[in-house]
């Protein structure tokens, strides 16, 4: 399977993460590579098998409803690369 | 004192012939006078690595001390260390200073275990040669111009060069046994949900799997007791009592039946590779064991149902790397869409955003049920060949990969390759099962290791094989030359 | 030409647990920003997330009070995209196998019943909130309400008019109130109402869908569903198309504008999420749930009716409420059921009233269930009458005591002493000689001139039925 260039921006977009004009190319051609690896899934029946998701067929543990945390936002936030009156800055989001 | 077995160290430090300041003195020594060229450390943490043995020495002196206090570790960079530096060898937290402890290293701190400091990985565990780290490669202590294998090779590096007695590993497609392989030390990767999650950097949450890498076995197996246990902070962690891990190691191996999957020793292994395996077979047979043939027919189709899943699941664990509450931030971003943009572009190296894209494409619309609903049900027929398998016999051994450590630089440019060098040790992680690599010999002049892989909660069984083959065989004790 | 309108509801129901949905953080409203924000919350490297047991359990009792199926295995899924209130650039909720399968939910629109169906209800965490201004050009982004749980419940497009949405909307905002797993505050956002409008031709396809969402009251719901309406029957009537978009309503302006279109359609990527495995509700689980179920209002007005004899009217009006509801029987209780039917009287007209006026909560109310139970034994044993008791209704309003107190207080005891009577009645007579000779002639309704004076004379508290027999008695 190849991709072209249109795929490449859609992935791009999706990921968040930025391919230049320069690299668009190589970019198409990698992923190209790992998806032709992918279409080795394809000859193979898999009909009656049921996905699986987890290794264990283990199932949820549930937690019981109580307050455990505690204020902790001036450590978490020792590491937040914009901060003002508490809050994270982005640059700002039309609603 | 680098050339102890741990037991040995433990006995020296509560008989009070050796301090835990001068042991973790000795490691920080060789640090300093090794790792500049090996690269094995992303932080080096003299002071905290002293103060903790302090605090170690008096807890033996108080009679307090368990089996491991007062042994010094190294932490891969990928468990959150409190008050530490944890960059996950990549730019994108090179500034974090976690503000918490991972669970492993929590518990290991009870234990009083000082840490050295963090060992270098391929960014973000996505490799298998530790070439992809944004602080540079680190060498292999057999060979400075091959690669230690990956994800893991920081550690690896560090017990084969004798700059630690133990180190944590995290094993998501084969990052804790293709490096021991590679370096010719111990690693185990056990079953999934043993040792918690929680506090370790995800890449892919349904094969991420902690274990110990160390010299030996039994090394092994008092690290694996120290590390495991049910955390209610991780909900795939397994409830369920923790069992001595070092308990049958001196068990005689008469009748263990050994499988032998024709599949893991047909094309593309190196024939050096598989006259050490299959000598290590037979050594582990003069035991008392027999070989079976077994058979693992889907094997094939596991390492592009890996390749789909892993990336798939890490395109969503690396959404939260956006320059907002932690982690690398683009200068003056214009809006939004180039804060994360331009933010992420520049914090993640190239393979990271290789596996992104993969993963983000595997799941859009249209494409969901051909890869990764697909890859799920591939999934299940690997592990499905796994429990036929184990019907037949109590282990299966081969080789961990196809070929000992390649030179740096070799395979970086042609990822497909690289992704099919994991064909041995992916199907274990796809099935969740436990996995042992043993040194067993050496390809021109490179270790190359034996692969036992048991059913779920064999690990007791699996460090027993390894112990009694280690009692006849001295692969784990050599060491390079000149780090001896 | 006649069109036929199509609305389904999306209701967002927070959870009144005391924790978040997957972290030990409190959901409580108003804490100062990110300070409720744990480094779970914040998404932060390493961090898992741990399901909380009073989600299950809530969600169980919506399933039951909709007789819904209760998904025996529900997955949590993945729904990507990166925005800055979504800390792990995913929201974790449920696609395939949701919590709450298929239900229904009676409504009652002008005295005509109609069953709306309930596709499913589903668990999934709540994101944070920005902030502008704080620093000009930026946004500032608090993390105190992202977890928090919610169960959003989708109807089936079974409504055809806004009064049904509404009252659908209503009555789903009553039952989850009634169930005790949503506090139903509108203004803080706690039950969240969005609308999917669609007009189309009788036995056509359905019609393209806009979206009304985040709408804080019913009025306004109602009043921007019919704008709504009014404004596709007039795009396709001018020959254009209506595009399937989020519409915001104006309430000053009484109109529905579009939202800023996002560039491109999502993509969301869900899959189901490898940090958490498959709930599991068994039997047991469910029928736990039921035994600690309140009674429904449904029920309960049947109940009320049939039990205590009330007009249908009042039925309604007192299972309104679980707290009204349960404040009347209360009040039935403490008179030992002696006159129900005045204690309802007492509750929807001068209970509700005074509720009403304050603007209270039922539990807010500055008199207990037994304090008006205690006025109502005083005009059951005929120690006030109905008049005196509403001034001693105030009183007690007031604060200024218990019914026996301000009786006492004010001298309210109504006179029954037959003598004293018999003194006021004569003392009426003597001192209105002409009005008693015009009765005498023929004029009845002197009767009422004569009663009032005695009251009057005794200042309100003779007992006015002895009153009417002595007159009879001395005119005769």
């Amino acid at each position: 399977m190849s991709l072209g260039k249109t795929e490449v921006e859609y992935i791009s977009r999706l990921a968040a993460i930025e391919v230049n004009e320069s690299e668009v190319n190589d970019v198409a051609a990698k992923l190209s590579n790992i998806l032709d690896l992918f279409s080795q899934m394809q000859a193979t029946d898999t009909e009656n098998v049921s996905p699986m998701a987890h290794p264990l067929d283990q199932v949820q543990r549930l937690r019981p409803d109580v307050v455990t945390a505690v204020d902790q936002h001036e450590k978490l936030q020792s590491v937040a690369p914009k901060v003002e009156n508490d809050l994270y800055l982005v640059p700002q989001v039309i609603e | 004192m680098h050339n102890l077995t741990i037991k040995q160290m433990s006995e020296k430090l509560h008989a009070g012939e050796i301090t835990s300041v001068q042991l973790t003195q000795h490691y920080l020594d060789r640090i300093s006078q090794y790792d500049a060229e090996l690269n094995a450390f992303v932080t080096v943490t003299p002071e905290l690595a002293i103060s903790m043995a302090e605090a170690a020495d008096k807890m033996l002196a108080a009679g307090n001390g368990e089996l491991l206090t007062g042994i010094p570790i190294a932490h891969k960079d990928i468990f959150c260390t409190d008050g530490v530096k944890t960059s996950c060898s990549s730019k994108m937290l090179d500034n974090f200073i976690a503000p918490y402890d991972a669970y492993v290293v929590e518990k290991l701190k009870k234990v009083g275990m000082p840490i050295l400091g963090k060992t270098n990985m391929d960014e973000f565990a996505m490799g298998s040669t530790s070439e992809s780290s944004y602080y540079g490669p680190t060498k292999n202590p057999w060979d400075l111009n091959a690669v230690p294998g990956g994800s893991s090779g920081g550690a690896a590096a560090v017990i084969s060069a004798g700059l630690a007695p133990m180190a944590t590993g995290t094993d998501t497609g084969g990052s804790i046994r293709q490096p021991a392989s590679f370096c010719g030390i111990t690693g185990i990767k056990p079953t999934y949900g043993s040792v918690s999650r929680f506090g370790i950097v995800a890449y892919a949450s349904s094969f991420d799997q902690a274990g110990p890498m160390t010299r030996s076995a039994e090394d092994a197996a008092w690290m694996l007791n120290a590390m495991a246990g049910f955390d209610e902070r991780d909900s795939t962690s397994l409830e369920r009592e923790t069992p001595d891990f070092a308990a049958e190691l001196n068990q005689p191996l008469k009748g263990l039946k050994i499988g032998v999957p024709a599949e893991y020793f047909g094309e593309g292994l190196d024939s050096g590779v598989e006259d050490v395996v299959r000598n290590a077979i037979a050594e582990v047979e003069k035991l008392g064991a027999e070989t079976v043939e077994v058979h693992l027919p889907n094997k094939d189709l596991a390492v592009p149902s890996y390749y789909v899943l892993a990336p798939a699941e890490a395109s969503s664990n690396l959404s939260r790397f956006d320059g907002v509450r932690f982690g690398h931030r683009c200068e003056a971003p214009k809006d939004l869409e180039d804060l994360y943009k331009r933010s992420r572009s520049e914090g993640f190296g190239a393979e990271v955003k290789r596996r992104i894209m993969v993963g983000a494409y595997a799941l859009s619309a249209g494409f969901y049920d051909a890869y990764y609903l697909k890859a799920q049900k591939l999934r299940r027929m690997v592990r499905d060949d796994f429990t036929k398998a184990f019907e037949s016999c109590d282990v299966i051994m081969g080789p961990v990969a196809p070929s000992p450590a390649f030179n740096i630089g070799e395979k970086s440019d042609d990822q497909v390759s690289m992704y099919l060098s994991d064909l041995y040790t992916i199907p274990v992680n796809l099935a969740g099962l436990p996995g042992l690599s043993v040194p067993a010999g050496f390809v021109n002049n490179r270790p190359v290791g034996l692969h036992i892989v048991g059913p779920y909660f064999s690990e007791a069984k699996l460090l027993n094989i390894g112990h009694q083959y280690q009692q006849v065989t001295d692969w784990h004790k050599q060491m390079p030359e000149q780090y001896q | 030409m006649s069109w036929e309108v199509v609305i389904g509801l999306e209701i967002h129901a927070q959870l009144t647990t005391q924790s978040k949905i997957f972290s030990g953080s409190s959901i409580a409203y108003g804490a100062s920003p990110n300070s409720q924000a744990s480094a779970i919350d914040l998404g932060m490297p390493g961090m898992l997330p741990v399901l909380n047991a009073g989600v299950i359990d809530k969600s169980i009792s919506l399933g039951l009070a909709l007789n819904a199926e209760i998904g025996r295995k529900s997955v949590f899924d993945r729904k990507n995209y990166m925005y800055p209130d979504l800390p792990k650039g995913y929201q974790t909720t449920q696609l395939e196998f949701p919590i709450v399968g298929q239900g229904s939910l009676e409504i009652d629109v002008d005295g005509e019943k109609k069953v709306i169906g309930v596709t499913r209800a589903h668990l999934e965490e709540d994101a944070g909130k920005s902030n502008h201004g704080v620093v000009p050009g930026m946004s500032g982004i608090d993390l105190n309400r992202a977890g928090t749980p919610l169960l959003e419940i989708v109807s089936d497009p079974d409504m055809s008019s806004a009064k049904e949405a509404v009252a659908y909307a209503k009555k789903m905002h009553e039952l989850v109130q009634y169930l005790g797993i949503c506090d139903g505050n509108m203004q803080e956002g706690s039950f969240r109402v969005d609308s999917n409008v669609s007009i189309r031709k009788p036995g056509e396809p359905f019609g393209t869908r806009t979206e009304l969402k985040n709408i804080n009251s019913f009025r306004f719901i109602e009043k921007a569903i019919e704008f709504e309406i009014e404004r596709q029957i007039e795009v396709i009537e001018n020959g254009g198309e209506v595009v399937q978009e989020t519409r915001l309503y104006d309430s000053e302006n009484d109109t529905t504008r579009s939202m800023r279109s996002k560039e491109e359609a999502n993509d969301y990527r869900y899959f189901p999420c490898p940090d958490l495995l498959p709930v599991i509700i068994t039997e047991e689980d469910i029928q736990a749930v039921k035994a600690t179920m309140p009674e429904l209002p449904d029920t309960k007005r049947i109940r009320f009716v049939s039990e205590f004899g009330l007009s249908d009217y009042d039925a309604e009006v007192l299972t309104g409420s679980r707290d009204m509801a349960e404040f009347f029987e209360a009040v039935v209780k403490a008179t030992d059921n002696k006159d129900a039917k005045l204690c309802a009287n007492w509750m929807t007209s001068g209970f509700a009233a005074a509720i009403n006026k304050d603007n209270l909560a039922v539990t807010d109310a500055p008199i207990t269930a037994e304090m008006l139970a205690g006025m109502l034994n005083r005009i059951m044993d005929d120690t006030i009458s109905g008049k005196i008791a509403k001034q001693v209704f105030e009183a007690m309003w007031n604060g200024e005591g218990t019914a026996d107190e301000i009786i006492e207080a004010k001298g309210l005891k109504q006179i029954t002493d037959t003598g004293a009577i018999e003194a006021l009645v004569d003392e009426v007579l003597a001192n209105n000689q002409s009005q008693v000779e015009a009765y005498k002639g023929g004029q009845e309704k002197m009767m009422g001139y004569f009663v009032g004076q005695i009251m009057k004379a005794s200042g309100g508290q003779a007992n006015p039925g002895q009153v009417n027999k002595m007159l009879k008695e001395k005119l005769s």
